[in-house]
């Protein structure tokens, strides 16, 4: 075909509106769901329904008391959470975990450096964040990972191909990834709630089916107060008093996920 | 006709592998439904029998949707006018207790081998 200058640029001045009408869409679409009626396709939220009993809310969160938390009352907060959910425990790198003990200076690598009081918390307690923009979300080729009305980052695990795409995402290490049968190291399956299978990504749901059944997150019910957890939309509840009441920080808010756990310090 | 053997002969040998399962098959018994165990307890179950037994599988795919997506938790029956939790675990084998007797029998004979159970859990199952 003989092509003219000119029609090469009247095809290149259509091609450009048409490039212009459509981006807008598509940054609609795509756009990072920070608010409910952001991102139609991408990082939309899932609306909930909340059955007689359950406990609701406009947007779940968590507050941790650095300084009343102790080693014993983590290692109950991690005992329960793991054993009713079937979290195995396998002696190498590949153990999954749900909620862990960490030292502060890997919660918190912005905060913290070398002329801290001494009697600043040298452990704290770290788990799925459930943020407001969550990574993982966003990354998950087939919604496994998708994010419900109240704030809660949901796992489907029937969904999950095992793409790890989110465990790149989260810049928490939220995620593990099972990479054999986690059945032979479960100690003892708890059989109301489903193991999960090889190449599957699991972690923590903030006991999305016992809200359900209108109870509180298990690692909350035996954190003996150090963790309190409730809705901080209603400035009544627990979790916006906790906030209130003394300084709180988040782990790497510069990252833009808003996390929905806060310590207090 | 040009080949004529050649095409006789691979016509034969198709037919002959086409139609194995049937020419297989004669004299063998029939299909025999499977004897299931019933519960003990319940009388019905969340829908009539014959609807479960044709649409149990479908329904069960709705339910993992509803409860892990939606978050609705509970099945309203039209047909026992109850509610029941839809879970597999909680709902189901509470009254059918032997899920080798009920749900495996079934699915051995029919040659179907559902995943439900690589991650649910049957509680008869747990051994320590």
């Amino acid at each position: 075909m003989n092509t003219t200058r000119r029609c090469f640029l009247k095809l290149a001045s259509i091609a450009a509106l048409g490039w212009g009408g459509v981006r807008p869409a598509a940054q609609v679409l795509a756009s990072g769901g920070a608010a409910p009626s952001e991102g139609l396709l991408f990082a939309s939220r899932h609306a909930v329904h909340a059955g007689p009993h359950a406990l609701t809310a406009k947007r779940w969160a968590m507050v941790i008391d650095t300084r009343a938390l102790t080693s014993e009352i983590i290692k109950d907060m991690v005992e329960v959470c793991h054993r009713i959910h079937n979290v195995p425990d396998i002696p190498t790198k590949q153990n999954i975990k749900w909620i862990w003990e960490t030292h502060f200076e890997n919660l918190f690598l912005d905060d913290v450096h070398e002329h801290l009081p001494a009697d600043h918390p040298q452990i704290g307690v770290a788990l799925c964040n459930h943020c407001d923009n969550p990574p993982c979300v966003r990354v998950c080729p087939t919604k496994a990972t998708f994010q419900r009305e109240d704030g809660i980052v949901m796992m489907d695990f029937h969904r999950c191909i095992g793409c790890r795409y989110c465990m790149a995402g989260c810049p928490y290490g939220s995620r593990s990834f099972n990479f054999m049968d986690p059945r032979p190291y479960i100690a003892k399956i708890t059989p109301e709630f489903p193991t999960r299978t090889k190449g599957v990504v699991e972690k923590c749901e903030f006991c999305a089916e016992r809200l359900a059944e209108g109870k509180l997150p298990a690692c909350v019910e035996v954190s003996r107060g150090a963790v309190v957890f409730g809705d901080l939309a209603d400035p009544e509840s627990p979790v916006r008093k906790a906030l209130a009441s003394r300084y709180s920080i988040r782990r790497s808010p510069t990252l833009g996920t808003q996390p929905c756990v806060y310590y207090l310090v | 006709m040009y080949d004529k053997g050649k095409i006789l002969t691979g016509l034969a040998v198709f037919v002959v592998f086409m139609t194995y399962p049937f020419w297989n098959n004669i004299g063998r018994a029939a299909y025999v439904k499977p004897e299931l165990e019933k519960p003990r307890m319940a009388k019905e179950c969340v829908e009539n029998v014959e609807y479960m037994r044709a649409e149990h599988m479908a329904m069960l795919n709705e339910w993992r949707d509803e409860v892990v997506r939606n978050g609705m938790h509970e099945y309203h029956s039209s047909f026992t006018h109850q509610t029941y939790a839809k879970s597999l675990t909680k709902t189901c084998l509470k009254c059918h207790e032997n899920k080798d007797k009920f749900c495996d029998k079934c699915h051995t004979s029919v040659a179907v081998s559902p995943y439900c159970w690589d991650c649910h859990v049957d509680p008869k199952g747990v051994k320590q």
